[in-house]
Protein backbone atom coordinates (compact mmCIF):
# COMPACT_ATOMS: atom_id res chain seq x y z
CA UNK A 1 0.00 0.00 0.00
CA UNK A 2 2.61 2.29 1.07
CA UNK A 3 5.73 3.27 -1.47
CA UNK A 4 8.42 1.73 0.20
CA UNK A 5 9.99 3.21 3.68
CA UNK A 6 9.70 6.44 2.42
CA UNK A 7 9.78 9.02 5.54
CA UNK A 8 7.60 12.24 5.40
CA UNK A 9 7.74 13.58 9.27
CA UNK A 10 10.58 13.27 11.08
CA UNK A 11 11.98 14.59 14.49
CA UNK A 12 15.39 14.65 15.35
CA UNK A 13 16.58 15.29 18.71
CA UNK A 14 13.46 17.21 19.36
CA UNK A 15 14.21 19.14 22.72
CA UNK A 16 11.93 21.65 24.44
CA UNK A 17 11.92 23.58 27.55
CA UNK A 18 9.92 26.01 29.12
CA UNK A 19 10.58 28.94 32.09
CA UNK A 20 13.28 31.24 32.54
CA UNK A 21 16.73 30.32 34.10
CA UNK A 22 16.84 27.73 37.13
CA UNK A 23 12.64 27.25 37.11
CA UNK A 24 13.32 26.53 33.31
CA UNK A 25 12.68 22.32 32.74
CA UNK A 26 12.98 20.49 29.73
CA UNK A 27 9.36 19.07 28.86
CA UNK A 28 10.70 16.90 25.60
CA UNK A 29 14.01 15.53 26.26
CA UNK A 30 15.92 14.59 23.19
CA UNK A 31 12.99 12.65 21.15
CA UNK A 32 13.51 11.07 17.89
CA UNK A 33 10.66 9.19 15.44
CA UNK A 34 10.04 9.30 11.50
CA UNK A 35 6.50 8.65 10.14
CA UNK A 36 6.59 6.99 6.67
CA UNK A 37 4.16 8.16 4.49
CA UNK A 38 0.83 7.25 4.73
CA UNK A 39 1.80 5.50 8.09
CA UNK A 40 -0.45 6.28 11.36
CA UNK A 41 1.84 7.38 13.97
CA UNK A 42 0.64 7.57 18.00
CA UNK A 43 2.22 9.01 20.86
CA UNK A 44 0.73 7.37 24.45
CA UNK A 45 1.49 9.08 27.96
CA UNK A 46 -0.01 10.44 30.60
CA UNK A 47 -1.14 14.19 31.08
CA UNK A 48 2.38 16.09 31.20
CA UNK A 49 4.68 13.45 29.62
CA UNK A 50 5.35 16.35 26.38
CA UNK A 51 2.88 14.30 23.81
CA UNK A 52 1.14 17.52 23.08
CA UNK A 53 3.89 19.11 23.35
CA UNK A 54 5.59 17.68 20.15
CA UNK A 55 2.58 18.13 18.37
CA UNK A 56 2.42 21.58 19.22
CA UNK A 57 6.20 22.11 18.01
CA UNK A 58 5.40 20.48 15.14
CA UNK A 59 2.52 22.69 13.77
CA UNK A 60 4.51 25.57 14.04
CA UNK A 61 2.10 26.59 17.12
CA UNK A 62 5.73 26.83 19.17
CA UNK A 63 9.17 27.90 17.24
CA UNK A 64 11.37 27.66 20.89
CA UNK A 65 12.78 24.16 20.50
CA UNK A 66 15.79 22.54 19.91
CA UNK A 67 16.92 19.89 17.31
CA UNK A 68 14.75 19.34 13.42
CA UNK A 69 11.84 18.79 12.82
CA UNK A 70 12.01 17.30 8.69
CA UNK A 71 8.81 17.22 6.24
CA UNK A 72 9.45 15.32 3.09
CA UNK A 73 13.36 15.86 2.42
CA UNK A 74 13.60 19.12 4.11
CA UNK A 75 14.01 20.45 7.64
CA UNK A 76 11.58 22.87 8.67
CA UNK A 77 11.89 26.59 9.30
CA UNK A 78 11.65 27.80 12.66
CA UNK A 79 8.76 29.71 11.21
CA UNK A 80 6.63 27.86 8.96
CA UNK A 81 5.79 29.64 5.66
CA UNK A 82 2.56 28.86 3.45
CA UNK A 83 3.44 26.06 2.33
CA UNK A 84 3.80 24.33 5.23
CA UNK A 85 0.29 24.83 6.52
CA UNK A 86 -1.17 23.40 2.70
CA UNK A 87 0.87 20.29 3.64
CA UNK A 88 0.09 19.99 7.52
CA UNK A 89 -3.51 20.73 9.30
CA UNK A 90 -3.91 20.17 12.97
CA UNK A 91 -7.29 18.77 14.90
CA UNK A 92 -7.58 20.03 18.07
CA UNK A 93 -9.20 18.15 20.98
CA UNK A 94 -11.76 20.22 21.85
CA UNK A 95 -14.36 20.91 19.15
CA UNK A 96 -16.30 23.07 21.69
CA UNK A 97 -13.61 25.45 21.44
CA UNK A 98 -11.88 25.18 17.96
CA UNK A 99 -14.48 26.42 16.02
CA UNK A 100 -15.36 30.67 16.00
CA UNK A 101 -18.53 30.89 17.60
CA UNK A 102 -19.72 33.40 15.75
CA UNK A 103 -18.80 32.36 11.91
CA UNK A 104 -21.40 29.49 10.46
CA UNK A 105 -19.56 26.46 9.03
CA UNK A 106 -19.37 27.68 5.14
CA UNK A 107 -17.52 30.88 6.40
CA UNK A 108 -15.37 28.29 8.51
CA UNK A 109 -14.31 26.31 5.37
CA UNK A 110 -14.06 28.77 3.13
CA UNK A 111 -11.42 31.01 5.08
CA UNK A 112 -8.30 28.37 4.69
CA UNK A 113 -9.79 28.35 0.85
CA UNK A 114 -9.31 31.88 0.31
CA UNK A 115 -5.59 31.93 2.35
CA UNK A 116 -4.03 29.17 -0.24
CA UNK A 117 -5.88 30.89 -3.01
CA UNK A 118 -8.24 27.54 -4.06
CA UNK A 119 -10.43 27.68 -7.28
CA UNK A 120 -13.69 26.63 -6.77
CA UNK A 121 -14.82 27.33 -3.31
CA UNK A 122 -18.38 26.80 -3.09
CA UNK A 123 -18.05 23.22 -4.94
CA UNK A 124 -15.20 22.38 -2.64
CA UNK A 125 -17.22 22.88 0.74
CA UNK A 126 -19.89 20.79 -0.66
CA UNK A 127 -17.53 18.19 -1.24
CA UNK A 128 -15.66 18.07 1.74
CA UNK A 129 -18.67 18.15 3.93
CA UNK A 130 -20.17 14.97 2.12
CA UNK A 131 -16.48 13.69 2.75
CA UNK A 132 -17.11 13.79 6.38
CA UNK A 133 -20.43 12.40 6.35
CA UNK A 134 -22.30 16.02 6.79
CA UNK A 135 -24.97 16.90 4.04
CA UNK A 136 -25.36 20.48 2.73
CA UNK A 137 -27.90 21.33 5.32
CA UNK A 138 -25.42 21.79 7.77
CA UNK A 139 -23.30 24.55 5.39
CA UNK A 140 -25.03 27.57 7.02
CA UNK A 141 -25.36 26.42 10.61
CA UNK A 142 -23.20 28.05 13.51
CA UNK A 143 -21.28 25.83 15.83
CA UNK A 144 -23.80 26.35 18.66
CA UNK A 145 -26.41 24.36 16.32
CA UNK A 146 -24.12 21.70 16.03
CA UNK A 147 -23.53 18.67 18.76
CA UNK A 148 -20.15 17.48 20.14
CA UNK A 149 -19.82 15.28 16.89
CA UNK A 150 -20.42 17.19 13.84
CA UNK A 151 -18.57 19.95 15.44
CA UNK A 152 -15.81 17.73 15.11
CA UNK A 153 -16.81 16.68 12.01
CA UNK A 154 -16.39 20.11 11.13
CA UNK A 155 -12.99 20.44 12.27
CA UNK A 156 -11.89 17.63 10.01
CA UNK A 157 -13.38 19.25 6.94
CA UNK A 158 -11.40 22.28 7.76
CA UNK A 159 -8.34 20.35 7.93
CA UNK A 160 -9.02 18.37 4.83
CA UNK A 161 -10.39 21.11 2.65
CA UNK A 162 -7.24 22.59 0.99
CA UNK A 163 -6.15 18.65 0.95
CA UNK A 164 -3.07 18.10 3.03
CA UNK A 165 -0.78 15.52 3.18
CA UNK A 166 -0.60 15.09 6.96
CA UNK A 167 -3.00 15.24 9.57
CA UNK A 168 -1.97 15.82 13.25
CA UNK A 169 -4.59 15.06 15.58
CA UNK A 170 -4.90 16.11 19.04
CA UNK A 171 -6.83 13.96 20.98
CA UNK A 172 -9.41 13.99 18.51
CA UNK A 173 -12.07 12.04 20.50
CA UNK A 174 -11.72 12.39 24.27
CA UNK A 175 -14.44 14.67 24.52
CA UNK A 176 -16.68 12.93 22.76
CA UNK A 177 -19.15 10.28 24.08
CA UNK A 178 -18.54 6.60 23.02
CA UNK A 179 -20.95 6.16 20.18
CA UNK A 180 -19.47 9.45 18.66
CA UNK A 181 -16.77 8.62 19.28
CA UNK A 182 -16.82 5.24 17.00
CA UNK A 183 -18.12 7.65 14.48
CA UNK A 184 -15.05 9.93 14.23
CA UNK A 185 -12.49 6.84 14.49
CA UNK A 186 -13.99 5.45 11.47
CA UNK A 187 -14.07 8.67 9.59
CA UNK A 188 -10.30 9.25 10.19
CA UNK A 189 -9.71 6.05 9.68
CA UNK A 190 -11.73 5.59 6.09
CA UNK A 191 -10.22 9.11 5.16
CA UNK A 192 -7.07 8.13 5.70
CA UNK A 193 -7.57 5.19 3.21
CA UNK A 194 -9.49 7.38 0.27
CA UNK A 195 -7.36 10.38 0.55
CA UNK A 196 -3.55 8.59 1.55
CA UNK A 197 -3.38 10.46 4.25
CA UNK A 198 -0.82 10.64 7.00
CA UNK A 199 -1.00 10.53 10.66
CA UNK A 200 0.31 11.91 13.86
CA UNK A 201 -2.02 11.32 17.14
CA UNK A 202 -1.41 12.24 20.41
CA UNK A 203 -3.88 10.10 22.98
CA UNK A 204 -3.65 8.79 26.38
CA UNK A 205 -6.10 5.78 25.01
CA UNK A 206 -4.38 2.69 24.00
CA UNK A 207 -7.55 1.23 22.63
CA UNK A 208 -8.02 4.18 20.20
CA UNK A 209 -4.05 4.26 19.22
CA UNK A 210 -4.17 0.53 18.50
CA UNK A 211 -7.12 1.11 16.26
CA UNK A 212 -6.09 4.11 14.40
CA UNK A 213 -2.31 3.76 14.36
CA UNK A 214 0.05 1.24 13.10
CA UNK A 215 3.23 2.20 15.35
CA UNK A 216 3.07 4.40 18.21
CA UNK A 217 6.12 5.95 20.88
CA UNK A 218 5.01 5.21 24.80
CA UNK A 219 5.99 8.66 26.26
CA UNK A 220 7.56 9.29 29.65
CA UNK A 221 8.82 12.30 31.57
CA UNK A 222 9.71 14.01 27.84
CA UNK A 223 10.92 11.09 25.90
CA UNK A 224 9.87 8.54 23.77
CA UNK A 225 11.05 5.44 26.40
CA UNK A 226 10.02 2.22 23.68
CA UNK A 227 7.91 1.82 20.20
CA UNK A 228 5.66 -0.83 19.71
CA UNK A 229 3.14 -1.86 16.72
CA UNK A 230 -0.04 -1.59 17.43
CA UNK A 231 0.01 -5.94 17.29
CA UNK A 232 2.67 -5.34 20.41
CA UNK A 233 0.10 -2.75 22.32
CA UNK A 234 -2.79 -5.58 21.97
CA UNK A 235 -0.27 -8.50 23.02
CA UNK A 236 1.25 -6.65 25.42
CA UNK A 237 4.54 -6.99 24.53
CA UNK A 238 6.89 -3.85 26.18
CA UNK A 239 10.39 -4.31 27.41
CA UNK A 240 10.17 -1.40 29.80
CA UNK A 241 8.68 -1.41 33.32
CA UNK A 242 6.89 1.75 32.93
CA UNK A 243 5.20 0.45 29.86
CA UNK A 244 3.79 -2.62 31.44
CA UNK A 245 2.50 -0.54 34.30
CA UNK A 246 0.47 1.72 32.02
CA UNK A 247 -0.55 -1.28 30.28
CA UNK A 248 -1.71 -2.79 33.15
CA UNK A 249 -3.45 0.32 34.57
CA UNK A 250 -5.13 0.70 31.24
CA UNK A 251 -6.16 -3.47 30.67
CA UNK A 252 -7.61 -3.35 34.00
CA UNK A 253 -11.22 -3.73 32.84
CA UNK A 254 -10.14 -5.66 29.66
CA UNK A 255 -8.56 -8.72 31.39
CA UNK A 256 -12.22 -8.94 32.65
CA UNK A 257 -13.39 -8.76 29.32
CA UNK A 258 -11.08 -11.74 28.20
CA UNK A 259 -12.83 -13.76 30.84
CA UNK A 260 -16.04 -13.29 29.34
CA UNK A 261 -15.06 -13.90 25.94
CA UNK A 262 -13.29 -16.98 26.79
CA UNK B 1 -29.36 -4.16 57.45
CA UNK B 2 -30.75 -5.83 54.42
CA UNK B 3 -32.92 -2.26 53.54
CA UNK B 4 -31.77 -0.42 50.92
CA UNK B 5 -30.09 2.96 51.64
CA UNK B 6 -31.78 4.85 48.68
CA UNK B 7 -35.15 3.64 47.52
CA UNK B 8 -36.33 5.64 44.54
CA UNK B 9 -39.46 5.14 42.57
CA UNK B 10 -40.92 7.13 39.94
CA UNK B 11 -38.36 9.70 39.56
CA UNK B 12 -39.11 12.25 37.15
CA UNK B 13 -36.96 15.56 36.73
CA UNK B 14 -38.64 17.95 34.47
CA UNK B 15 -37.52 21.87 33.41
CA UNK B 16 -40.75 24.08 32.79
CA UNK B 17 -39.56 26.39 29.33
CA UNK B 18 -41.63 29.10 28.27
CA UNK B 19 -42.98 27.17 25.29
CA UNK B 20 -42.58 23.48 25.85
CA UNK B 21 -41.11 21.65 29.03
CA UNK B 22 -38.14 19.09 29.10
CA UNK B 23 -38.30 15.57 30.53
CA UNK B 24 -34.65 15.03 31.53
CA UNK B 25 -35.76 12.32 33.70
CA UNK B 26 -38.59 10.25 33.18
CA UNK B 27 -39.91 7.68 35.55
CA UNK B 28 -36.70 5.73 37.11
CA UNK B 29 -37.03 3.64 39.84
CA UNK B 30 -34.29 1.54 41.86
CA UNK B 31 -32.43 1.16 45.26
CA UNK B 32 -29.01 1.21 46.05
CA UNK B 33 -27.74 -0.75 49.47
CA UNK B 34 -24.52 -1.04 50.75
CA UNK B 35 -22.62 -2.14 47.21
CA UNK B 36 -21.26 0.30 44.91
CA UNK B 37 -23.86 0.62 41.58
CA UNK B 38 -22.62 1.96 38.51
CA UNK B 39 -24.67 4.47 36.38
CA UNK B 40 -23.90 4.27 32.90
CA UNK B 41 -24.82 6.63 30.34
CA UNK B 42 -23.98 9.16 27.41
CA UNK B 43 -24.19 12.63 27.78
CA UNK B 44 -27.76 13.97 28.39
CA UNK B 45 -28.95 10.80 29.68
CA UNK B 46 -30.12 12.16 32.89
CA UNK B 47 -27.42 10.17 35.13
CA UNK B 48 -25.86 12.89 36.87
CA UNK B 49 -28.78 15.06 37.42
CA UNK B 50 -30.36 11.59 39.16
CA UNK B 51 -27.39 11.82 41.61
CA UNK B 52 -28.06 15.53 42.27
CA UNK B 53 -31.97 15.10 42.83
CA UNK B 54 -31.28 12.60 45.57
CA UNK B 55 -29.40 15.44 47.24
CA UNK B 56 -31.63 17.89 46.18
CA UNK B 57 -28.89 19.68 44.38
CA UNK B 58 -30.31 20.26 40.73
CA UNK B 59 -30.57 23.20 39.37
CA UNK B 60 -33.55 26.30 40.23
CA UNK B 61 -35.50 25.49 37.12
CA UNK B 62 -35.53 21.70 37.39
CA UNK B 63 -38.84 20.04 38.92
CA UNK B 64 -38.59 16.91 40.98
CA UNK B 65 -41.48 14.34 41.43
CA UNK B 66 -41.89 10.33 42.24
CA UNK B 67 -43.81 8.32 44.24
CA UNK B 68 -41.45 8.03 46.78
CA UNK B 69 -37.70 9.42 47.13
CA UNK B 70 -36.14 7.49 50.42
CA UNK B 71 -33.01 8.13 52.14
CA UNK B 72 -32.69 5.47 55.07
CA UNK B 73 -36.83 6.21 56.14
CA UNK B 74 -35.97 9.69 55.72
CA UNK B 75 -38.40 10.87 52.97
CA UNK B 76 -36.28 13.39 50.69
CA UNK B 77 -39.13 14.70 48.95
CA UNK B 78 -40.72 16.48 52.04
CA UNK B 79 -37.33 17.40 53.58
CA UNK B 80 -36.41 20.50 53.71
CA UNK B 81 -33.60 23.25 53.06
CA UNK B 82 -32.37 22.71 57.04
CA UNK B 83 -32.96 18.44 56.75
CA UNK B 84 -31.38 18.13 53.77
CA UNK B 85 -28.32 20.34 54.90
CA UNK B 86 -27.95 17.85 57.57
CA UNK B 87 -28.02 15.08 55.33
CA UNK B 88 -25.68 16.22 52.87
CA UNK B 89 -22.07 15.72 54.09
CA UNK B 90 -22.61 14.02 57.02
CA UNK B 91 -24.94 11.04 55.23
CA UNK B 92 -24.75 11.13 51.33
CA UNK B 93 -21.95 13.03 50.13
CA UNK B 94 -20.69 13.84 46.65
CA UNK B 95 -17.53 13.40 44.91
CA UNK B 96 -17.19 15.65 41.99
CA UNK B 97 -15.22 15.70 38.44
CA UNK B 98 -12.72 17.84 38.79
CA UNK B 99 -10.92 18.85 41.76
CA UNK B 100 -9.49 21.98 40.34
CA UNK B 101 -13.06 23.21 40.83
CA UNK B 102 -14.21 21.72 43.60
CA UNK B 103 -11.24 22.66 46.13
CA UNK B 104 -11.20 26.12 47.83
CA UNK B 105 -8.34 27.56 46.00
CA UNK B 106 -7.67 30.08 48.87
CA UNK B 107 -7.65 27.70 51.67
CA UNK B 108 -5.07 25.30 52.67
CA UNK B 109 -6.43 21.58 52.52
CA UNK B 110 -5.78 20.63 56.03
CA UNK B 111 -7.83 23.40 57.16
CA UNK B 112 -10.79 22.02 54.39
CA UNK B 113 -10.88 18.58 54.97
CA UNK B 114 -10.59 19.78 59.14
CA UNK B 115 -13.70 22.47 58.40
CA UNK B 116 -15.74 18.86 56.59
CA UNK B 117 -15.38 17.16 59.73
CA UNK B 118 -15.72 19.87 62.68
CA UNK B 119 -18.96 21.09 60.53
CA UNK B 120 -20.56 17.44 61.46
CA UNK B 121 -19.04 16.42 64.53
CA UNK B 122 -18.65 18.58 67.74
CA UNK B 123 -14.82 18.08 67.63
CA UNK B 124 -12.05 19.93 69.10
CA UNK B 125 -9.64 21.47 66.53
CA UNK B 126 -6.66 19.18 68.05
CA UNK B 127 -8.75 16.07 67.65
CA UNK B 128 -10.02 17.42 63.64
CA UNK B 129 -6.39 17.77 62.78
CA UNK B 130 -5.50 14.49 64.15
CA UNK B 131 -8.36 12.83 62.36
CA UNK B 132 -7.53 14.87 59.09
CA UNK B 133 -4.28 13.73 59.41
CA UNK B 134 -5.38 10.20 59.66
CA UNK B 135 -7.49 10.01 56.80
CA UNK B 136 -4.93 11.55 54.25
CA UNK B 137 -3.18 9.09 55.21
CA UNK B 138 -6.04 6.72 54.47
CA UNK B 139 -6.32 7.71 51.00
CA UNK B 140 -2.40 7.35 50.69
CA UNK B 141 -0.99 10.97 50.15
CA UNK B 142 2.64 9.87 51.51
CA UNK B 143 3.59 13.03 53.54
CA UNK B 144 0.28 14.11 55.05
CA UNK B 145 1.84 16.78 57.49
CA UNK B 146 3.76 18.85 54.75
CA UNK B 147 0.43 18.41 52.52
CA UNK B 148 -2.39 19.25 55.48
CA UNK B 149 -0.19 22.86 54.74
CA UNK B 150 0.01 22.81 50.91
CA UNK B 151 -2.98 25.03 48.49
CA UNK B 152 -5.01 23.17 46.13
CA UNK B 153 -2.96 24.68 43.47
CA UNK B 154 0.58 23.04 44.94
CA UNK B 155 -1.01 19.20 43.90
CA UNK B 156 -1.52 17.40 40.98
CA UNK B 157 -4.64 16.02 39.97
CA UNK B 158 -4.89 13.04 41.27
CA UNK B 159 -3.62 13.90 44.71
CA UNK B 160 -6.73 16.71 44.62
CA UNK B 161 -9.31 14.11 43.67
CA UNK B 162 -7.66 11.96 46.80
CA UNK B 163 -7.84 15.05 48.86
CA UNK B 164 -11.45 15.26 48.04
CA UNK B 165 -11.85 12.00 48.69
CA UNK B 166 -11.00 12.20 51.96
CA UNK B 167 -12.87 15.26 52.77
CA UNK B 168 -15.91 13.17 51.73
CA UNK B 169 -15.14 10.36 53.83
CA UNK B 170 -13.93 12.17 56.84
CA UNK B 171 -17.77 12.24 58.55
CA UNK B 172 -18.32 9.17 57.38
CA UNK B 173 -21.04 9.48 55.13
CA UNK B 174 -23.83 5.84 54.74
CA UNK B 175 -23.71 7.17 50.64
CA UNK B 176 -21.10 8.60 48.62
CA UNK B 177 -22.48 9.84 44.72
CA UNK B 178 -19.31 9.94 42.81
CA UNK B 179 -20.01 11.78 39.63
CA UNK B 180 -17.26 11.25 37.26
CA UNK B 181 -14.55 10.73 40.10
CA UNK B 182 -11.51 9.82 37.62
CA UNK B 183 -12.48 11.08 34.59
CA UNK B 184 -10.07 13.77 34.59
CA UNK B 185 -7.34 11.65 35.40
CA UNK B 186 -4.47 9.38 33.90
CA UNK B 187 -4.82 5.22 33.89
CA UNK B 188 -2.24 5.03 36.55
CA UNK B 189 -3.38 7.66 39.17
CA UNK B 190 -7.23 6.45 38.21
CA UNK B 191 -6.73 2.79 39.12
CA UNK B 192 -4.83 4.10 42.56
CA UNK B 193 -8.00 6.15 43.53
CA UNK B 194 -10.47 3.46 42.41
CA UNK B 195 -8.68 0.67 44.82
CA UNK B 196 -8.66 3.48 47.91
CA UNK B 197 -12.28 4.20 47.15
CA UNK B 198 -13.17 0.38 46.66
CA UNK B 199 -11.17 -0.86 50.03
CA UNK B 200 -13.19 2.39 51.81
CA UNK B 201 -16.23 1.47 50.54
CA UNK B 202 -15.82 -2.40 51.39
CA UNK B 203 -14.29 -1.97 54.64
CA UNK B 204 -17.01 0.80 56.03
CA UNK B 205 -19.99 -0.69 54.17
CA UNK B 206 -20.62 2.56 52.62
CA UNK B 207 -23.30 2.34 49.74
CA UNK B 208 -21.50 4.10 46.57
CA UNK B 209 -23.13 5.49 43.52
CA UNK B 210 -20.57 5.63 40.41
CA UNK B 211 -21.08 7.89 37.82
CA UNK B 212 -19.82 7.46 34.75
CA UNK B 213 -19.73 6.93 30.84
CA UNK B 214 -16.71 4.37 31.10
CA UNK B 215 -18.39 1.10 30.38
CA UNK B 216 -15.65 -1.46 30.69
CA UNK B 217 -14.44 1.27 33.89
CA UNK B 218 -18.04 0.17 35.61
CA UNK B 219 -18.28 -3.07 34.36
CA UNK B 220 -14.74 -4.15 36.66
CA UNK B 221 -15.23 -1.92 38.97
CA UNK B 222 -19.34 -1.41 40.19
CA UNK B 223 -21.00 -4.98 41.84
CA UNK B 224 -24.52 -3.45 39.31
CA UNK B 225 -24.99 -1.34 36.43
CA UNK B 226 -27.79 0.92 35.74
CA UNK B 227 -27.58 2.08 32.00
CA UNK B 228 -29.81 5.45 31.25
CA UNK B 229 -30.72 6.28 27.84
CA UNK B 230 -32.84 9.81 27.22
CA UNK B 231 -33.87 9.78 30.82
CA UNK B 232 -34.27 5.70 31.47
CA UNK B 233 -32.98 3.05 32.55
CA UNK B 234 -32.82 0.74 29.72
CA UNK B 235 -30.82 -1.74 31.90
CA UNK B 236 -29.92 -2.80 35.11
CA UNK B 237 -28.08 -6.10 36.22
CA UNK B 238 -25.09 -7.38 37.72
CA UNK B 239 -22.12 -5.80 36.82
CA UNK B 240 -20.16 -8.96 35.68
CA UNK B 241 -22.88 -9.93 33.26
CA UNK B 242 -22.69 -6.09 31.30
CA UNK B 243 -21.09 -7.79 28.46
CA UNK B 244 -24.24 -9.97 28.00
CA UNK B 245 -26.51 -7.28 28.16
CA UNK B 246 -29.64 -7.80 26.47
CA UNK B 247 -30.67 -3.93 25.42
CA UNK B 248 -29.99 -3.72 22.00
CA UNK B 249 -28.76 0.27 23.15
CA UNK B 250 -26.54 -1.00 25.97
CA UNK B 251 -25.04 -3.53 23.24
CA UNK B 252 -24.21 -1.32 20.51
CA UNK B 253 -22.60 0.89 23.53
CA UNK B 254 -20.34 -1.93 24.18
CA UNK B 255 -19.59 -2.54 20.41
CA UNK B 256 -18.68 0.52 19.90
CA UNK B 257 -15.81 0.89 21.88
CA UNK B 258 -12.27 -0.07 19.95
CA UNK B 259 -10.72 -3.41 22.03
CA UNK B 260 -7.53 -4.28 22.22
CA UNK B 261 -8.33 -8.01 22.70
CA UNK B 262 -10.71 -7.67 19.30
CA UNK B 263 -9.05 -5.40 16.10
CA UNK B 264 -11.93 -4.46 14.10
CA UNK B 265 -11.70 -2.54 10.87
CA UNK B 266 -14.72 -0.61 11.44
CA UNK B 267 -16.44 0.04 14.90
CA UNK B 268 -20.03 -0.19 14.71
CA UNK B 269 -22.14 3.14 15.42
CA UNK B 270 -25.15 2.78 17.31
CA UNK B 271 -28.73 3.03 15.29
CA UNK B 272 -31.10 4.74 17.69
CA UNK B 273 -34.21 3.76 17.31
CA UNK B 274 -36.61 5.96 18.02
CA UNK B 275 -38.96 2.95 20.16
CA UNK B 276 -36.20 2.93 22.90
CA UNK B 277 -37.76 5.93 24.00
CA UNK B 278 -40.82 4.49 25.38
CA UNK B 279 -39.43 0.71 24.54
CA UNK B 280 -38.88 -2.17 26.60
CA UNK B 281 -36.49 -2.44 29.80
CA UNK B 282 -34.29 -5.26 30.93
CA UNK B 283 -33.28 -6.03 34.21
CA UNK B 284 -30.93 -8.68 35.56
CA UNK B 285 -31.44 -9.72 31.96
CA UNK B 286 -35.32 -10.57 31.93
CA UNK B 287 -37.55 -8.40 29.94
CA UNK B 288 -39.66 -5.98 32.59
Amino acid sequence: MNAPDRTLVEAIGLSISFGVQNTRTRVVDDVSFRIRKGEAYGLIGESGCGKSTILRALSGLNGDYEGALVLGARELPKKRGKDFFRRVQMVFQDPYGSLHPRKIVERVLAEPLAIHGFDRPSERIAETLEAVGLGPSFRYRYPHELSGGQRQRVAIARALIIEPEVLLLDEPTSALDVSVQAEILNLLKRLRRERNLTYLMVSHDLAVIAHICERAGIMHQGRIIEELSAEQIRHFQAREDYTRAFLEASIESVARREEVGA
Amino acid sequence: MDKPLIDVEDLRIRFHGAHRSHDAVRGISFTIGREKVGIVGESGSGKSLTGRSLLKLTPKGAKITAKHMRFRGTDLLAASEKDMRRIRGNHISMILQDPKYSLNPLMRIGNQIVEAYRLHHNAPPAEAKAKALAMLEAVQIREPKRVFDLFPHEVSGGMGQRIMIAMMLIPEPDLIIADEPTSALDVTVRRQVLTILDELVSRRGTGLMFISHDLNLVASFCDRVLVMYAGRIMEDLPARDLHQARHPYTQALLESLPRLDHPVDELRVPVRDPSWLDGPVYRNGVLV
